[in-house]
């Protein structure tokens, strides 16, 4: 806490030593210096008015609660009255980029998923179709299917934390505990089908690393039949809610134009009315050939976010049911032995792994089977020198692959565009001028994930 | 890096037996900027021709068309000014500026790259646009007066790859701390990292593993 008043006595005595005792003047940067004379005190105090001359600066984060993460907010107040807000990221910086040029092309994949941990699915989908693109290469349909199916139910998880964390953060504290209560349900099913809950590296160049669990496919018709409940518990609990009305309604307001000059895109950008979706406007994976509507709100404020959320879950539901409808049987890697990974993964006794029957064959029966196996895991396939930049449909908006190759096993350069990064710029757009208690509510209405945003 | 490299898994010579040892590749870093021939296809044509009916013959160094993406090579002292005329203009109306990232290629004598990715919402295009500038003079100007959603990205490529953007409000590292000396993710700056033993076998660190060509 600083404060900018001060008071300097004009008694300046000075010490034997030439030193005054009092500072009699002082350079300062900012605020007012009060030199008092005599008078009456009374009236030098009532002249100033606490409210509007003191500025307090106060450090949200980086280690706050309501911050999302490791984000530090430095806010200048007066009063409850935010006049400035400075971003500043950075703390959860992992170097993911640099290490990529370290690995080859492959174990790109459980890199990149490791950025947006809420979305890694999407992080995945992103940096493969880039190195798909380079490779020139086409995955099989159903891969392209298993990956929509998935990247809708991620979609689904991650709006889930999103409802749960705002909720949280403006003392709907139920709302936290169903919206991770629901998401867990969606855990599950990522547990079946890759044996991982988060950070999956499911999506590989080329396909997906294996084919739908026996009973995945109920496990997700079982979701979707439930889902669409717990929706409407949610807006039961909170659309009619005052309190929630009251804290969203008019908070953190940033229009088409705001959003397109600060590169929002997402749901944030929906809100304000533009159906921008990438789904949409530049189709990949076939979400072409899918039926759904892109929600939008002319709101542009935190409660527009909140619905086009809601909303968001609802199609993304029906993609799903659709994309379970287009599974047909099929390869989910592309066929060239070239660039598939060569294992072939199956449930032993001790968990997922290599399958006996693939190692025996690969031993013993085909030598071109081992060298294509030693080459592909040591060495990794070589891509075609190039760059390509892919985007798609983040949950938080436009996750972009900037993929560049040398013609060598490993990438030249991985940059990723990622939507909490450049969303967060807009902090200071949507809080300042507002209350304090609304940077919060401005902030998780952009539901940044500082994996992402540091990388 | 070599110029030419052959074969699928770099074998030369007998002993590739996967029938990929008479590919012949070239390395990017190396060859010149060859334009692509017009016409381009596509919507491609049409934009360089507006940019170079506005700016200029002379704005674009390099046009070239590869994997269905247009990138268009541009001097680093008209970048904010080819940025202005890209977003404002009628036929070319790209608003969003996706992504601004930089690349380092160490053979080159421009060895620092800026790529800016440009999407145009009315149209449903996009385009790319790359400038090159040396470790003696790494100027670009800046184009967050354009695009302010440039502003953090440009950070980020002067935090990791130490270009200067003239005319950046407050150019200062975002990620890494602010006293930190050198910029990560140039080709030169080691990756580091430490040994692990594992069952008994020692596993160097990742840059300095076996790498192939």
């Amino acid at each position: 806490m600083t404060t900018t008043d001060s008071a300097s006595f004009t008694a300046p005595q000075a010490d034997a030593d030439g030193t005054d005792a009092y500072a009699a003047e002082r350079d300062t940067t900012e605020g007012r210096v009060y030199t008092v004379t005599g008078g009456d005190w009374d009236e030098l105090v009532a002249s100033v008015d606490p409210v509007s001359e003191e500025r307090l600066i106060v450090n949200l984060g980086p280690q706050h609660p309501s911050t999302h993460g490791v984000l530090r907010l430095v806010c200048e107040l007066e009063g409850e009255t935010v006049r400035s807000v400075r971003p500043i990221v950075g703390y959860l910086h992992t170097g993911i980029e640099k290490n990529l040029e370290y690995r080859n092309w492959t174990q790109g994949t459980t890199f990149v998923t490791r950025a947006d941990y809420l979305a890694p699915i999407f992080n995945e989908t992103a940096y493969c179709l880039a190195v798909e693109k380079l490779l020139g290469v086409t995955v099989p349909k159903r891969a392209d299917v298993i990956r929509v199916i998935m990247m809708e139910l991620n979609r689904i998880s991650s709006h889930l934390v999103a409802l749960a964390t705002t909720g949280m953060e403006l003392g709907a504290l139920s709302m936290m505990i169903y919206g991770f209560r629901d998401r867990e349900k969606i855990l599950d099913i990522f547990e079946a089908v890759c044996g991982l809950r988060m950070n999956m590296a499911y999506v590989r160049p080329g396909g997906v690393a294996q084919d739908l669990p026996a009973d995945g496919v109920k496990m997700i018709r079982e979701f979707v039949d439930y889902m669409p409940k717990g929706l409407d518990d949610y807006e039961g609990l909170l659309t009619g809610n005052v309190i929630w009305q009251e804290r969203t309604q008019g908070v953190g307001y940033l229009d088409v134009s705001g959003c397109l000059a600060l590169g929002v895109t997402g749901p944030v950008l929906r809100s304000a009315g533009l159906a921008w979706d990438l789904r949409k406007t530049q189709p990949y994976c076939g979400y072409e050939e899918y039926d759904f509507e892109v929600p939008t709100h002319n709101g542009a404020d935190a409660w527009a976010r909140y619905v086009v959320r809601l909303d968001e879950i609802r199609e993304s539901l029906k993609i799903i049911s659709q994309g379970l409808d287009k599974l047909e049987p099929g390869p989910v890697m592309v066929e060239d032995k070239k660039i598939a990974w060569p294992a072939q993964l199956a449930l032993g006794g001790d968990g997922m792994g290599n399958s006996l029957n693939h190692i025996r064959h690969i031993m013993s029966q085909s030598m071109e089977a081992l060298i294509h196996h030693f080459k592909l895991v040591t060495e990794g396939f070589r891509v075609p020198a190039g760059q390509v930049y892919t985007a798609i449909e983040a949950p938080r908006g436009e996750l972009g692959i900037h993929a560049v190759s040398d013609g060598g096993t490993r990438p030249f350069r991985v940059h990723m565009r990622e939507p909490s990064f450049i969303n967060l710029q807009s902090i200071p757009a949507l809080a300042e001028g507002g209350l304090l208690a609304d940077v919060i509510a401005g902030g998780a209405s952009l539901d940044p994930v500082m994996g992402g945003c540091d990388r | 890096m070599s110029d030419q490299e052959q074969g699928l898994f770099g074998v030369a010579g007998t002993g590739d037996t996967s029938g990929f040892g008479g590919l012949v590749r070239q390395s990017p870093s190396t060859f010149e900027l060859v334009s692509t021939a017009a016409p381009l296809g596509g919507y491609f044509d049409e934009v360089v021709g507006a940019l170079r009916e506005l700016l200029g013959e002379d704005v674009a160094r390099a046009v070239i068309v590869d994997r269905g993406e247009l990138t268009i090579h541009i001097a680093p002292d008209r970048v904010a000014e080819v940025c202005k005329t890209m977003r404002d203009d009628e036929g070319l109306r790209f608003e969003l500026c996706s992504s601004v990232s930089g690349v380092d290629y160490p053979d080159q004598r421009n060895r620092l790259h800026v790529v800016y990715h440009l999407t145009s919402m009315t149209y449903r295009r996009n385009v790319r646009l790359e400038t090159a500038v040396g470790l003696d003079h790494p100027v670009v100007q800046s184009v967050t007066a354009v695009y302010p959603t440039a502003d953090w990205q440009e950070r980020e490529a002067y935090d990791m790859f130490g270009v200067v953007f003239e005319g950046h409000p407050h150019l200062t590292r975002i990620l890494m701390p602010d006293d930190w000396e050198g910029h990560p993710q140039r080709k030169d700056y080691p990756l580091g990292g430490i040994a692990v033993e594992y069952k008994g076998a020692h596993i160097p660190p990742p840059d300095e593993r076996r790498s192939y060509k």
